[in-house]
């Protein structure tokens, strides 16, 4: 079996020139789930927008493969084309983008760019009232401009949705857990864990164990100093839990 | 070109604390000296084309050592004056079909071709009760009445205008529609005032139009403004707008000149108590566009909305001068302008509020957003608040900036390709103004080109 996503040697820094990722390794196989853990700082975040493709991140030297594919090479947009999608820590407000038309503009960029049919309006919206239902969002909300007037927990069931609506093979959650009540927490794992399937894999950003009772990971790393420097399976989020980070960070260092 | 006897006499002298005419300006004034006994008018009309040219003389092309005209200097943008174009301009038989904005829309269209109105080609039947449409030559010429009072008298009487480009325009303006719609009375068709210019040679036009909405009156106007790309015409146009008591109005402007082409336009608003007007400019095509508008507001509670959206790319310069008149208590006034710019684009928008001493409770908001999409566009604004009453609200606020970096990575991520992503921001911007266009085919045609203005861009 091929991997689905492949990091060799990863290096990369900020713009200002500070060192983020520092040397990382990490394979991910079609179906699995892995989580990423890590004191604050560490350099996560850094991880998911390196593999998306923002701007004001430079790849010093390694290499990203995805789908065998040269991931680093691909524009953001030809990235999520791939299968790759972000969950947003801070899911960013459009004022005077209706959230319908950009969930139709996504998906339609998606499958153009694949070379597929395109989804029509109201085969678009059927899908969309299914998947708000889901996720327990109110439909009102689907006609504001994206994220504009939404809470914190529904901007992050609204990421959820847009997950689901791309189905994407790797789906990237950043710190998806931050700001989630227990049932939010709850709705948000259902949907997560309603896509898993022997093709589509999750690497799971987070520092706090709760979300990894619902979405219970394959693989757990942890991340400190810009590295993986340690991997378990599911257990070793609890043992977290218990001791912390502190340990692993002696270890990078 | 023969002089007629009383001609002012031009001089290659400058006058005293006046810098030497321009080739412009020598040729305006020969020019006017050659043609004014040809214009239409009676006797006393023509003495006004000539205290109005007088005017334009005395002062020559504005520059930016005029305060109204600081970033819009005529004089050195404008160095030569385009022969007048020959009237009558060689008439098409067919309605250009492609001009104007309302292709889809159902309404009025009325064709100002190369200058000239053509009531051949325009939509004169079945008028709808209350609705007069003239030709502006011929009321000048059989000193036609609308409303009972005289066209040459109304036109230049809306209120006292003493800019300089206006006066150049009484001056020579001979073509252009007289609209009248009575008391009362309500259009249900839009009125679509379509200008359009074929020729291939640079040519200079002078367009004048009025538009009467009497008491209670209700009409929905459309004005385009459209020629050919690569030709260096001039247009000189003004519009005289006079709403009555208790009268609504909208307008949408489009400026879609050719790339070479210039373009100054006045517009004299008269607003009476309790009238609505909504007004918005949509500013796409011309290489120099003036696009200058003086609002009075007279009579109490009136809500006045003026909106604008420039769009521009290369070298183009844009100017959107507004000027609003609180003269009576109660009144609203809205101001919601939003510029995109490109390449080497600069856009200009000044706005001047004044409350007069007698307008209290004048409730007054002005609003200019600027949107850079390159290091060397530029965008220039000057609000001004002239406040006499002091039991009012005004305010105003500007911003100018780049597309949202961080939004633009959002939109990415998700799979959509950078120029298609621009483009989404882009219309969400120009949005703001376009969403709040009352009519629905209006609104459309707007997003309409906003999205082909993108589509070039890309």
């Amino acid at each position: 079996m091929s991997p689905l996503l492949e990091v060799r040697d990863l290096h990369a820094r900020i713009e200002d020139g500070r060192k983020i990722i520092e040397g990382m390794n990490l394979v991910i196989n079609p179906g699995e789930v892995h989580a990423i853990m890590g004191p604050n700082g560490a350099g996560k975040s850094t991880l998911s927008y390196v593999l998306s493709g923002k701007p004001g991140y430079e790849v010093t030297s390694g290499q990203v493969l995805f789908h065998g594919k040269d991931l680093l090479e691909m524009e953001p947009d030809e990235r999520a084309a791939a299968g790759l999608f972000l969950a947003f820590q801070y899911p960013l407000e459009i004022p005077g983008v209706p959230t319908m038309s950009f969930l139709h503009t996504a998906v339609n960029a998606q499958r153009k760019t694949r070379g597929e049919p395109e989804m029509t309006a109201p085969e678009l919206l059927r899908k969309v009232r299914a998947l708000a239902k889901v996720l327990e969002i109110d439909a009102d909300m689907l006609k504001r401009p994206v994220n504009v007037g939404f809470s914190g927990g529904e901007k992050k069931r609204n990421e959820v949705l847009q997950m689901m609506l791309l189905e994407p093979s790797l789906a990237i959650l950043d710190e998806a857990d931050s700001g989630l009540d227990i049932d939010a927490l709850k709705i948000v794992a259902n949907g997560v864990n309603s896509l898993r399937s022997p093709e589509r894999s999750n690497l799971i950003i987070t520092h706090y164990p709760r979300l990894l009772e619902y979405i219970v990971p394959d693989v757990v790393h942890v991340f400190a100093n810009g590295r993986i420097v340690h991997s378990g399976d599911a257990n070793l989020a609890r043992e977290l839990e218990a001791t912390g980070y502190a340990k692993y960070q002696g270890e990078a260092a | 070109m023969t002089m007629a006897a009383e001609a002012r006499p031009i001089s290659a002298q400058p006058a005293r604390g006046q810098p030497a005419r321009t080739a412009a300006e020598t040729a305006f004034a020969t020019t006017f000296a050659a043609v004014k006994a040809e214009l239409p008018g009676s006797a006393t009309f023509a003495a006004r084309r000539e205290e109005a040219f007088g005017r334009f003389a005395d002062a020559g092309l504005p520059h930016r050592r005029v305060e109204e005209w600081r970033y819009t200097d005529l004089r050195r943008l404008m160095r030569e004056m385009a022969p007048l174009a020959a009237t009558p301009a060689t008439q098409l038989e067919k309605a250009p079909e492609a001009a104007g904005l309302l292709a889809a829309v159902e309404c009025r269209k009325l064709y100002v071709v190369d200058g000239v109105f053509a009531p051949h080609l325009s939509d004169l039947a079945d008028l709808e009760a209350g609705l007069t449409i003239l030709s502006l030559a011929d009321a000048l010429r059989d000193d036609a009445h609308v409303g009972g009072v005289a066209v040459s008298k109304r036109l230049g009487e809306t209120f006292p205008c003493t800019d300089v480009m206006f006066a150049l325009n009484a001056a020579f303006a001979a073509e252009g529609v007289v609209v009248h719609v009575a008391e009362g009375a309500e259009l249900a068709r839009p009125l679509e005032l379509i200008h359009v210019n074929t020729g291939t040679e640079p040519v200079s036009m002078f367009t004048r139009s009025l538009v009467v909405l009497e008491k209670g009156a209700k009409a929905n106007l459309v004005e385009s403004h459209e020629g050919p790309d690569g030709v260096a015409y001039q247009v000189h146009t003004a519009l005289e707008l006079v709403v009555g008591e208790g009268a609504q109005l909208d307008r949408v402007k489009l400026t879609r000149e050719g790339d070479a082409a210039l373009h100054i336009s006045t517009v004299l608003l008269d607003i009476a108590a309790s009238a609505l007007v909504r007004t918005a400019g949509f500013m796409l095509g011309g290489a120099i566009v003036r696009n200058q508008t003086f609002a009075q507001l007279t009579g109490k509670e009136i809500h006045a909305v003026f909106g604008g959206v420039s769009l521009l790319g290369n070298r183009q310069h844009a100017d959107t001068s507004l000027a609003v008149e609180h003269l009576a208590p109660g009144c609203e006034s809205r101001e919601n302008f939003r510029a995109v710019l490109d390449d080497h684009a600069r856009d200009v928008f000044q706005g001047r509020i004044a409350v007069r001493r007698e307008a209290q409770q004048t409730d007054a908001r002005m609003m200019t957003r600027a949107l850079l999409l390159s290091d060397t566009a530029e965008a220039d604004n000057k609000p001004e608040l002239e406040i006499f009453a002091d039991d009012v609200q005004c305010a105003h606020g500007c911003t100018t900036g780049n597309l949202d970096e961080q939004v633009k990575f959002y939109l990415m991520a998700r799979g959509i390709p950078e120029k298609e992503a621009e483009a989404l921001l882009i219309q969400a911007f120009v949005g703001e103004v376009v969403d709040a266009i009352e009519l629905e085919g209006v609104r459309e045609a707007l997003i309409g080109a906003t999205r082909s203005w993108l589509k070039e861009r890309a």
